[in-house]
């Protein structure tokens, strides 16, 4: 199988560990993003994913390891000694955030032109200029208003440019987001569980978008996401995190394949349901290969006290296709192991 | 009483003025006002030398009744019109074009103009004397006015746009007074010579005003990593800080006993009587008058920079980056914002009008001391800009208007002494007065006089953002 994202990768992340106090909330985690790509970050709740994305936006400061984003032309940024606002400034990586952050108070437009405040900066002269009336600040500013338009345009939100983005259902909240982050002019763009909370349709929409990111503008996307129809449907590559550590990584039809994750998303605690994964992994490989179960490992798996009847429940239909095993099994874990 | 006038316009058709109701409720208003008014104030009882004589005021009755009148029509046209117009708007969002703009959306463009023809000409009104009170102390209260203005607009940047809260913003305005009084009575005469003295203010103005936004970067620098309550106590300390090394260091500062600086110059011509005056190089006889006009259109000037300016810079990115940081300062970093500058910057920018307009201060009182640079004084700039509200500046005209307009009032309210403790004047219970005002204006309209954010860039229409919707700042 070919990896696309081993060679020449737009981001790398090696043995990246990441403690808070006693909690380990990454550990030794390694993967890389490839050129062009949309590589989902997935893991039930708490896995540590927003804690990745944190550390590679420079919000936190990993304990150890290395994360490397290469430019094209060589250029090298150790993206775990730089401050926030430099990524996004020099490295180029902008991001959302799983809990909305607009600045509700301020236009949509506003929103954009504030993601463009670096070039216009600039262009006003570090302020000095603009007062004074200097140099092309006029010019400069409508090319800005032109960005916000364009980027409007492509998430549907032209008509509301001059409303308040606090005033916007949640769907249409998320796309600005999305936006605004793009209005940063990213080379690679981190996606904090942007379906959360869509409906279908929106959701449909949604990936759209990102293909289009991706294909219109040679963009690498990281996606954190729960909503399975977007993950399966767009991403390249999936990593797949549980407590921290990597569990899996390749592409959607090897990750629909791999027990570990079914697994994990079963909800088996440790090693003493070593019996319980057991089982679950072969009700995973009936489903895929058709292969029987065997009996004594069901009943293994049904002994052990720890089980629960409902989880029993989740694992018994037979013959269910694989996405459907990834969708139906991932369903019952969301929030439940927070 | 108001609440059936309230639900009648908050009915079919909130926007047009019920104007038979209103008129039927200032009617009622009135004739309550004055059932009240009538014992109370218009006729007054005296015991004299053990007889008991009345006398009548009812000028000042018909004053008081006719500004309940008209308060209340200002609140039926002006707040609960709009507050009826907003409880509407779900019902009718969408379906039906909402429609044309209330009647103060209408003449907010020019309200704003009035007010600066009507500062253009007010020393006209005074100086031949068609002010109530008297020309000199017309243009005093308005001079006295207009700094409190300046120095609200310069604050506002700090705490209006960038929402964080500086409790100090007076140490600025003392940097740039006691930079004035220093330079043009020690500095100045040993660098260049006495000959310099008159026209001290015209070059130590820009000098102080960048010296206070040193210093507001020198106090910023350390203190922005702090947030909300945090930042708040170290402003206010150095608020003190600054103080107490003025009162403290004598041979700098001369302490408390304060220095006498020369007064403000008309470009180097001294407002006196005499040769090589003001009045002899224009041939007119001297009349202080001149000196309060004189002062009263350089801070005019001043004011009106700092409003121009400000209100540029709002539409830069700057001024977006500092609302951006009052609404989310972890969004302005992940979008490559160096917030720690942007915060520096508007510090520094709110010092240094703090400063100019401390300079100007020392130039007009002819006299500095630590006792000008309390922390009330703080208080007070910080209280006009809440009450203007949402970083607006038309607010802050408003707002620094009717507290330091109403310190004034104060003064001459000697009837209040009929219902005050023996022995008390009224202006004492000023601070009290303005208390109370803060408290009914958080109460009823915490956002302060304008509850709406104007954005700085559209791109089909300027709509106004509900104050609902913006963030205070958090420090
Ligand atoms: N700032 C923090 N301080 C302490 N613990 C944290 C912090 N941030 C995250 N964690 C912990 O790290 C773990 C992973 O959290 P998170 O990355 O938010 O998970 P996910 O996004 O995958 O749901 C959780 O146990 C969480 O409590
Ligand atoms: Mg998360």
């Amino acid at each position: 199988m070919i990896k696309p994202w081993e060679q020449n990768p737009e981001l790398e992340v090696q043995h990246l560990t990441m403690r808070f106090g006693g909690l380990t909330a990454i550990g030794d985690l390694s993967f890389n993003v490839g050129k062009k790509q949309i590589t989902a970050l997935i893991g039930p709740n708490g896995a540590g994913k927003t804690t990745v994305f944190n550390c590679i936006t420079g919000f936190y400061k990993p304990t150890e390891g290395m994360i490397k984003l290469n430019h094209e032309g060589g250029k090298e940024f150790l993206l775990e000694r730089m401050d926030d606002f430099r990524i996004t400034r020099f490295a180029k990586v902008a991001r959302t955030f799983q809990n909305i952050r607009l600045f509700s108070g301020m236009t949509l437009l506003e929103n954009l032109m504030v993601a463009q405040h670096n070039s216009l900066m600039k262009s006003s002269g570090w302020t000095i200029g603009a007062l004074l009336g200097t140099g092309g600040y006029k010019r400069a500013e409508n090319e800005a208003i032109e960005t916000c338009k364009y980027w409007l345009n492509k998430v549907g939100l032209i008509d509301r440019a001059d409303d308040p983005a606090g005033d916007l259902s949640y769907g249409a909240q998320r796309r600005l987001e999305i936006a605004r982050a793009m209005c940063t002019g990213p080379r690679l763009l981190c996606l904090d569980e942007p379906a959360a909370g869509l409906n279908p349709r929106e959701s449909e929409e949604l990936n759209k978008l990102l293909l289009s990111v991706r294909d219109d503008h040679n963009m690498a996307i990281l996606l954190i996401e729960h909503d399975m129809s977007v993950v399966m449907g767009i991403s390249d590559h999936i990593i797949v995190l549980d407590y921290g550590r990597k569990i899996a990584d390749g592409t959607p039809v090897q990750i629909k394949a791999d027990p570990a994750v079914i697994r994990a998303y079963l909800g088996v605690e440790d090693e003493d349901d070593d019996a319980d994964g057991k089982a679950a992994a072969a009700v995973i490989d009936e489903a895929i290969s058709h292969k029987p179960v065997p009996m004594e490992t069901l009943l293994a798996a049904i002994e052990t006290p720890t089980v629960p009847p409902k989880k029993m429940a989740t694992k018994t239909p037979v013959k269910p296709a694989p996405k459907a095993v990834a969708k139906k099994t991932a369903a019952p874990k969301k929030g439940g192991r927070k | 009483m108001s609440a059936p006038v309230k639900s009648s316009s908050g009915g079919s058709d909130a926007q047009v003025l019920d104007s038979a109701a209103i008129t039927k409720d200032l009617i009622g208003t009135f004739v309550i006002t004055a059932l009240i008014l009538v014992p109370v104030v218009a006729i007054r009882t005296q015991l004299d030398q053990g007889v008991l004589t009345w006398h009548s005021r009812f000028t000042l009755a018909a004053v008081l009744a006719a500004i309940v009148v008209g308060v209340r029509w200002a609140m039926h046209v002006f707040v609960w019109n709009r507050r009826a117009a907003n409880a509407l708007k779900p019902a009718v969002a969408g379906a039906v074009k909402v429609k044309g703009p209330s009647l103060a959306d209408k003449i907010g463009p020019y309200v704003s103009r009035g007010l600066l023809i009507f500062g253009l000409v007010l020393p006209i009104l005074a100086y031949f004397n068609i002010t109530p009170w008297g020309d000199k102390r017309t243009l005093d209260l308005a001079i006295y006015i207009l700094t409190y203005i300046m120095l609200g607009w310069g604050l506002n940047v700090v705490v209006g746009l960038a929402g964080l809260l500086d409790l100090g913003y007076v140490a600025f305005y003392a940097v740039g007074a006691y930079a004035y009084a220093l330079l043009s009575t020690v500095y100045f005469p040993i660098w260049f010579g006495s000959g310099i003295v008159p026209y001290a203010f015209y070059i130590t103005l820009p000098l102080a005003g960048l010296l206070a936004a040193l210093w507001g970067v020198i106090l910023g620098f350390p203190v922005l990593r702090l947030r909300g309550d945090y930042l708040a106590i170290v402003t206010l300390a150095f608020g003190e800080m600054i103080r107490l090394v003025l009162i403290n260091w004598f041979s700098f500062t001369q302490g408390p006993q304060g220095i006498n600086v020369p007064k403000a110059t008309f470009f180097g011509l001294p407002f006196k009587d005499g040769p090589g005056s003001f009045a002899e190089f224009f041939h007119i006889t001297y009349d202080r008058i001149h000196f309060y006009i004189f002062l009263y259109y350089v801070i005019l000037a001043m004011a009106l920079i700092t409003y121009f300016v400000t209100k540029r810079l709002r539409r830069l990115p700057i001024g977006r980056a500092w609302e951006a940081l009052r609404e989310d300062e972890i969004a302005c970093r992940s979008l490559g914002i160096n917030t720690t500058n942007t915060k520096l910057t508007a510090f520094a920018i709110g010092a240094m009008f703090g400063g100019f307009a401390g300079s100007f201060f020392a130039a007009r009182q002819g006299f500095v001391s630590p006792e000008s640079f309390v922390y009330i004084e703080s208080a007070l700039i910080l209280a006009i800009v809440v009450l203007g509200g949402l970083g607006s500046q038309i607010g802050i005209v408003f707002s620094a208007t009717a507290i330091m307009g109403s310190f004034e009032v104060f003064r001459e309210m000697n009837w209040l002494k009929a219902v005050l403790p023996a022995g008390t004047e009224p202006i004492q219970f000023r601070m009290l007065a303005v208390g109370l005002a803060m408290v009914l204006m958080m109460r009823f309209r915490p956002r302060g006089f304008v509850t709406k954010r104007e954005p700085t860039v559209f791109l089909k229409e300027k709509k106004a953002v509900s104050g609902d919707l913006v963030a205070e700042g958090h420090g």
